[in-house]
Parts: C-alpha cells; structure tokens; sequence
C-alpha cells in the first residue's frame, strides 16, 4: 500500500508540482490548504508524513506543528517544513518545535524527494 | 597644543590683522608689552578681565576670542573620533589639530558625517528588511511564486514522455506565474526605490518629515490666520518627493499645525509672547489654550524680529523622537538613545506635570537654552486600553542666569564627569579648568 504524504500548502501550483512528482513516485498525495482546520485533517487521514507550509491563510505551520507534538496521535509524525523565511530564528523555531526538516523556498524537487523518503523510510 | 595656548594666537592674529601694535593694545589694556607678548606666544594663561579687556579692544566677542572660530569644528572632530573609538584618535589634541590643519579637519568631519548618514541608511534599510510586513509579504510572495516556477520548470524539462494533458497544464501554471512574479517584482522595486534627494535619502517618515520642514521651514504662512490659503493637502502636493508614510507624517504635522493656528492666532502670540518674556505656562493662561499648543505655537514663530530662537522636541513613550527643530546649541540623536537629563525625557515620567530646566551642552560657547516640558496623553482615553503618552519639549535660546543643569547629547561624546545618567564611558577629555588670569 502507497505511503501517504499530506501536503498543508497554499500556493496552488506549488501544491501541483509537489502533488506530480510525489504521486509519480509512489506516494499517495493527500492535500490542505487551510491552517485553520489542518491540524484536523491530520488527526482525520492520518498520513505517514506532513509537508507543512509556515505561513498559511488562518493559522501559522508553527502553532499547527505545536499541536500536533502534543497530541499523543500525531507527535510521532515526521513533518518537513516549507518556508520562504530562510532566517535562522525560523529554522531554530521550527526544529525547537518538533520539525522533523526545515526546507527553504525556492527547493528543487529532487530536494522534496530526497527528504521524504528519507523521513519515512529512514 | 591645549585651548589656551590658542587663545594667545588669535589675539595676535587679530591684532595684526587691525593692524595695531603690541604696545599699543598692551596700552589700551593696562598690562606691559612684554606681558602681551607672552600671551599672544602662548606662554601665558589669559582670562577674566584682561580678556574681556582684549577683546573689546580687537571688537571680537570673547568667546570667539577664547573658544576660537574652529569650536564647532573641534566639537565635530571629537564626534568624530568617538564614532570611531578603537582607532585611538588623539581627542585631546584635537584643538591643536583643528588649529593647524583645518582642511583636513575638515575633510575628516565631512567623511565622519558621511559615515554616519551611511550607516543610519544601513540601520535603517535592515530595520525595514527585518520589521516591514509589506516587504515580508511581498518576498514571500516573489520566493513562492519563484518555488512554484522553478519546481513546474523542473518537471517539464526531466520529464520525457509527459502527458500532453499535465505538459499543458503546467506550461499555464509557468505562464501565470511569470506573470505574477514580474508582478510582485516590479511592486517590491518600487517599494524599495526610496526617495532620494542630495542628502541621500530618508528612510523614516520622522527622517522624510524633518527634511521637509527643513526645506520649507517650521513657520507655514500659508496656514495662518482664519482663511488660510492653502491647506494641508495643497501644500504635501506641492511638495513632492514624499513616500507614503512620509506624506502621512507631514499631513499629520501639518493638520495640527493648521489646528494650533487656529486655536492660538498669530498675532495674539507673537503679542503674548512679547508681554510675558515668552513664558508659555503664563501665554497658556492668558490665551486659555493648553500648554502643548503655546510650546508648539512658540517653535513656529516666524524666524527673526524680536523672539528668541527657539526649538521643538517631541517624542513618543518610548523616547524615539517623533519631531525635532534644531536650534544652535540644541541636539538630540534622531536614532539611538539621547542624554535622559533632558526634561523632554523626564516629563514621560511624570505625565501632565509641566517642567522647565536650564541646561547648557558641553562647549564653551555654546549658548544656555530654557527647557519647557510636558508629556500628555495621546488620543481619546478609555478603561480598556492603556494610555499612550508623547513628551513635546520647547527649547529657549535665552536663559536667566541661574546655575545651567548641564546635558548632552549621547554619551559617547559627552565629556561631563561623574554623570548619574551616564551609560556608557566617553572617549572624550573631561572639560579643562577654566584659565588663569594673568597678574
């Protein structure tokens, strides 16, 4: 059975290219783009592994992350952060928070791959 | 070479210049020739009245006579060399300096305060970099736009046999997104095109504000009386050359400016500042207005006739200043902490208490400048939210003789001993005694 990647982004063709080239390689691609209710859509699925975006319409990919190491259903779920905020005080935040890997736009999709397998198959 | 060793040359100076002979002036005096020669050879310290005597007699003001014309350029020396403390400056040499070489003197003053223009522009630019959430939105917008190009671009070009479906779909997608990211890079351009004059440009609102009414003065005319002839609007349109914020400032400045005219009319002012010696707490009183309109009112008084030069201070709860007149003698650092001895500072501490201080700058002929303060509440006051405070401080180029309370204007550069205020330690000397008069 595929793997499933759930995808918390907003940008609609970055949803699309990640979307192609994870589904293309096996992976089942669930996606979210709402911050307000994806920490639900987490608990509802829940997928082998997040690629959370940290600035999302409603509520940030830090507080989503916050809740989702502290219930005991999902604080084991590798997530890989996406952001366009490069700075150190964002990557220190995120990995302070739990973040499994914190990737800076613009990646490259061999990148994406690379770490999500990493993350799930180890 | 110490300052009073220069006092001695000037007087020679100016003496061969009116071409009067050494006996002569010695004479005028009442000292000997041979006296006279040792002060203007440096080898005596001059002072009290047989200054006061030289100096009337070669027509000069005594402090020019023994601060020198270079003062300022010795003071902006010292500045100098404290911006740049690790290069060892010989700051107690800096007279002798200034005195000998004061083109070059110059030189260093004039690089000195490019440097420091530089680096407020640097400070500036990385507070906005860090801090402007226009430009954090519009970076993120160009770097995701950027992400989603790149990485559709990627699959197009490694993908051999893509469906022709997804080719066309994410050849939209690139083309959209081009678009948007020459969108969102033409605004980011323009966001980040600051004005830019010969002063190099302002980055603040507070820094494009000061640079227009240094354009167009602090007294508006065309904002006074009961039908004035331009508004507010009229005037910012004209002026050009103003960034959004900067505009906003300067509406702002001028609205109240428009308000305070019409609550205190130009001729009573100028009339009760004439009857009572420009003391706003008694023009307040007599006109009935509050006394942060008179502060302000007096600082827009138009330059000249028979009012003091007179300068204005404002600054939020914080102490970042919101507004500044300078006037000689008067300086606050517009970025960075100033000296807390000013009232303008201790009136945030105690909120609707007027306070008025003399204080004079380091510098000998520096003039002693009258302090008036208040700090009052900004904007309506509610039981919800806590009330915002701004100081405004009126600076009086004429003061009683009464003991000054000295300041500064930030302590690097202060050479003020044993300050209770003091932050941090000054490179420069302390103040050296006062002169010896001769026998």
């Amino acid at each position: 059975m595929a793997k499933r990647v759930l995808l918390i982004e907003d940008e609609p063709n970055i949803i699309e290219a990640i979307s192609f080239i994870l589904t293309r390689d096996g992976w089942t691609v669930h996606t979210h783009s709402d911050g307000e209710t994806a920490a639900d859509r987490v608990r509802q699925l829940p997928p082998d592994m997040i690629i959370l975006d940290v600035m999302l319409p409603g509520r940030s990919g830090f507080d989503i992350l916050r809740d989702l190491r502290a219930d005991p259903q999902t604080e084991t779920i590798p997530v890989m952060m996406l952001t366009a905020r490069g700075q150190t005080k964002d990557r220190d935040m995120a990995m302070r928070l739990g973040a499994s890997h914190f990737m800076t736009k613009p990646f490259s999709n061999a990148e994406v791959l690379e770490h999500v397998r990493s993350l799930v198959e180890g | 070479m110490p300052q009073r060793q220069l006092t001695g040359a000037r007087i020679r100076s100016r003496r061969l210049d009116r071409q009067i002979s050494q006996s002569d002036l010695a004479a005028r005096v009442g000292i000997s020739a041979s006296y006279l020669n040792l002060i203007e050879h440096n080898r005596r310290r001059i002072g009290g009245k047989i200054l006061n005597d030289i100096a009337r007699e070669l027509e000069l003001e005594v402090a020019v006579l023994a601060d020198g014309a270079e003062r300022g350029l010795v003071e902006a020396l010292r500045a100098a060399a404290a911006s740049q403390a690790q290069a060892g400056a010989e700051t107690d040499q800096s007279e002798d300096f200034a005195a000998r070489f004061p083109g070059w003197s110059g030189l260093v003053v004039g690089q000195a305060r490019r440097l420091a223009a530089l680096e407020e522009r640097v400070a500036a630019m990385s507070d906005r970099l860090t801090h402007d959430p226009h430009l954090d939105t519009a970076l993120h917008e160009v770097l995701s736009v950027v992400t989603a190009i790149r990485s559709t671009a990627s699959i197009l070009v490694g993908s051999d046999g893509l469906d022709p479906d997804w080719q066309g779909r994410f050849h939209r997608n690139i083309h959209g997104d081009s678009r948007r990211l020459a969108d969102a890079s033409q605004a980011l351009a323009a966001y980040l095109d600051a004005p830019k004059d010969e002063g190099g440009a302002a980055f603040s609102p507070v820094e494009e504000l000061e640079r227009f009414l240094d354009l167009n003065g602090y007294h508006v005319a065309s904002l006074e009386g009961p039908e004035p002839m331009l508004t507010p609007r009229a005037i910012v349109d004209g002026a050009g050359g103003l960034s959004d914020g900067g505009r906003d400032r300067a509406l702002a400045w001028l609205g109240q400016y428009r308000a305070d005219a019409l609550a205190v009319p130009l001729d009573l002012l100028a009339q009760a500042a004439l009857d009572f010696d420009h003391d706003p707490a008694a023009i307040a009183e007599a006109l009935e207005v509050p006394l942060v309109t008179v502060l302000r009112r007096l600082a827009a008084l138009p330059v000249g006739g028979a009012h003091p030069e007179m300068g204005l201070a404002v600054c939020d709860g914080a102490g970042a200043l919101l507004h500044l007149k300078p006037i000689e003698g008067f300086a606050l650092p517009r970025t960075g902490p100033g000296c807390p001895l000013w009232p303008l500072y201790q009136a945030l501490s105690r909120p609707g208490q007027p306070m008025r201080a003399v204080v004079t700058m380091p510098g000998a002929s520096l003039p002693r400048l009258t302090c008036y303060a208040i700090a009052e509440a900004q904007g309506p006051v509610s039981f919800d939210t806590p009330p915002v405070y701004a100081a405004t401080m009126l600076v009086v180029a004429d003061a009683p003789v009464i003991p000054a309370r000295p300041v500064g204007r930030t302590c690097r550069i202060c050479p003020q001993p044993a300050c209770t205020a003091r932050r941090e330690p000054s490179i420069l000397p302390e103040p050296s005694p006062a002169p010896v008069s001769g026998p």
